[in-house]
């Protein structure tokens, strides 16, 4: 399936070229052939699979064909689906089966989506890596064309055969990025043509970078949070990981709207949003905050950013530096409310009414407290501790007030730009391409989000959508990517932009057809 | 061995999109040149505040969880200090932020029973239940103290007053 997109995957759908069956198989296979990257936690079984399929090849043949039908998509392991395991990532939630279905599942599947399975991610959605869940690390899937070590191990093996992937920890790897590191590989390497994560502080965003997909954050309260196990309330928002923009956009209107069940969600008339093919973008202000070119930004990065900027000043849009004076210590400011989010949402975990209960029965606190401690990894109980700590009565005032008030310079920063007519921000997603395993794992996870998060946070801050594409790769032949912030419910220009964006870089998608050329019943589409 | 897996794999990489030389940089372009991030005077700031044992057993006890090793306890130290430099900036006059959507009224629904009778579904994810109950142990005892003595190189004891 070379870089088939799911616009085209439709279109063939529909023409009657291939079937959902075809397109399913193909992507259930190339999860089977990629295995060891450990992208998936749970697999949708071949039977539900089948029955799934089944009704979307009726819908075809009967012309009732919805926006998704046939088309496989995948959900990061925090989204709750009903009947099947849903882990987090995390020995708390290792044997947690959700009797409901989350909004943004449910919505799929009225779009006529096929559930492929859950998606690998950081515990509990904690960390910028993948490296931190409880099923392993997720390996980036460009290190099969540009890591051949890695490559000559899987196929050392025989697919689907074990998931261990103790042995690829030597020699070292390229890491997804994170948290939603399994979903963005599992687009990146073909497993699905569509996959959502979730952002708080760029979780989608930062893997697509790495992976060398589209990752959309949309605006805050524009998608449904039910079903998705929270993090930080008012940060997080599902995340819409595919291989083009106009997939992305095909995506978010199936999906978009008010929900009754989450009181946060927009309850105004939801029109879909449409990307302007012919963008005039003499008509568009691009702004480049100069507080984002920070120490650490790599050369190559750097240089992806000033070629972009200088394209669309070409192409006829205006451009222009602007300040965002307190960008620089959002991602502090992010660690803070987010530990203290973290501190209040975590207390449902005791182990009484779902989740491990692993502790001494003598008293419930002694019970709480055992379940709690094996259940949760380091990084989630440091986060829950940082989080008690700046609640303290005597530390409120000083840090988690002072928090909120920096929370609200942050988003004034964007509301400030935005009113002298700037309709975008064109910014780096992150300081690199894609880090070696063994460089990312030198620090503990704080130090990383806090490095790694640095151009994403900012966006959550606000509550802005912000968006991450693929334009470049880097010498050492990885993904470099860029990121377009927009105003609230900017989504159209935001979408056309990128497109535009998109169509202008030519990005050459991984391809890993080579993975099947032997098998011939796998037909190119 | 790290440097024959980098040459081995630098074999391999084709650059496909060489961004190459300084000729890019043109002196028109809106990306700064270098890194434009303020300098943090690090003697305007507060001191950080200290941890000390009791602090840990307290932090301990409201979070249900434990420190397990020094790293724990050096982690926190580093989440402290890093949010300490959160005083660089002046809020002076600013209103806390909670919501971005501060400025809309939250959708309320009528206060009408919709689900139900899932009783079964409830009590499915519970590792104990006694009919349709929860089993929890005996509520109301204090958690025990935990020794701390791996600590001991890095946390203050706190001063006794005897």
């Amino acid at each position: 399936m070379k870089s088939i997109t799911l616009k085209e995957a439709v279109l063939q759908l529909k023409k009657g070229l291939t079937t959902a069956q075809e397109i399913c198989i193909a992507c259930q296979q190339r999860l089977h052939k990629t295995n060891k990257l450990n992208m998936f936690v749970t697999e949708t079984t071949s039977g539900e699979l089948q029955k799934q399929i089944q009704s979307s090849n009726k819908a075809y043949i009967e012309g009732a064909a919805k926006p998704l039908e046939g088309i496989p998509i995948a959900f990061k392991d925090n989204f709750c689906t009903k009947g099947v395991r849903t882990t987090c990532g995390s020995k708390m939630l290792q044997n947690y089966i959700p009797p409901y279905d989350a909004t943004m599942v449910t919505k799929c599947k009225q779009a006529g989506g096929i559930v492929m399975g859950k998606t690998n991610m950081d515990e509990f959605a904690m960390g910028s890596g993948s490296l931190d869940s409880c099923h392993g690390p997720v390996i980036n899937p460009w290190n099969l064309v540009v890591s051949p070590h890695i490559h000559s191990e899987l196929s050392q093996n025989s697919p689907a055969e074990s998931d261990d992937t103790a042995s690829l920890n030597e020699p070292d790897w390229y890491i997804s990025g994170g948290s939603s590191g399994g979903s963005a590989a599992a687009v990146a390497a073909g497993a699905c043509l569509a996959a959502f994560g979730s952002d708080t502080g760029g979780s989608t965003r930062n893997p697509a970078s790495y992976c060398g997909v589209v990752g959309f954050k949309p605006t805050y309260g524009l998608l449904s949070r039910h079903g998705l196990i929270p993090l930080v309330n008012s940060m997080d928002v599902p995340g819409i990981l595919t291989k083009t923009v106009e997939d992305s956009a095909l995506v978010l209107n199936s999906v978009a709207g008010h929900d009754i069940l989450d009181s946060t969600t927009f309850t105004e008339a939801y029109t879909p949003f449409i990307i302007k093919e012919d963008l005039d973008l003499s008509k568009v202000h691009i702004g480049i905050p100069k507080e984002f070119h920070a120490p650490s930004l790599s050369e190559e990065v750097l240089m992806l950013w000033r070629k972009t900027a200088d394209m669309f000043e070409k192409a006829g849009a205006k451009v222009s530096q602007v300040s965002m004076p307190h960008a620089q210590l959002c991602i502090i400011c992010y660690h803070v409310l987010c530990c203290c989010e973290v501190a209040s949402n975590f207390s449902r975990y005791d182990g009484i009414e779902f989740g491990l209960r692993d502790g001494s029965e003598e008293s419930t606190e002694e019970l709480y407290a055992g379940s709690r401690h094996k259940g949760f990894n380091g990084v989630v109980r440091g986060r829950i501790l940082a989080g008690n700590f700046f609640l303290l009565k005597k530390n409120y005032t000083k840090f988690f007030l002072k928090a909120q008030k920096v929370r609200r310079l942050i988003s004034n920063d964007f509301r400030q730009v935005f009113s002298t007519g700037v309709n975008l921000l064109l910014t780096p997603t992150t300081l690199t391409d894609a880090p070696l395993h063994s460089w990312f794992s030198k620090q503990d996870n704080r130090t990383r989000c806090e490095e790694q998060d640095i151009f994403t946070t900012p966006a959550n801050m606000a509550g802005v959508p912000a968006m991450s594409l693929p334009l470049g790769l880097s010498r050492q032949g990885l993904p470099l990517s860029l990121q377009l912030i927009g105003p609230h419910f900017s989504e159209s220009l935001l979408l056309s932009a990128a497109h535009w964006l998109e169509k202008d870089a030519k990005f050459s998608h991984l391809d890993l057809d080579f993975l099947e050329f032997s098998d011939k019943s796998f037909r190119r589409a | 061995m790290k440097y024959l897996i980098f040459f081995n794999s630098f074999l391999y990489k084709v650059p496909f999109f060489q961004i190459s030389s300084i000729k890019l940089f043109s002196t028109k372009s809106k990306v700064p040149d270098k890194p434009v991030w303020d300098k943090i005077d690090f003697n305007s700031l507060p001191k950080v505040p200290e941890i000390d044992l009791e602090l840990v057993e307290q932090l301990e006890r409201i979070s249900l969880v434990e420190f397990n090793n020094e790293e724990g306890y050096i982690s926190l130290q580093n989440a402290v200090r890093s949010a300490n430099l959160l005083h660089a900036i002046n809020t002076e006059g600013v209103e806390p932020l909670d919501s971005v959507l501060e400025e809309r009224e939250l959708w309320l629904r009528e206060d009408k029973v919709t689900e139900g009778n899932c009783l079964k579904e409830i009590l499915s994810n519970a590792t104990k239940v006694e009919e349709q109950y929860f089993v929890a142990p005996p509520g109301n005892i204090p958690m025990k103290q935990r020794g701390k003595h791996f600590l001991k190189s890095v946390v203050k004891e706190p001063e006794t007053s005897s």
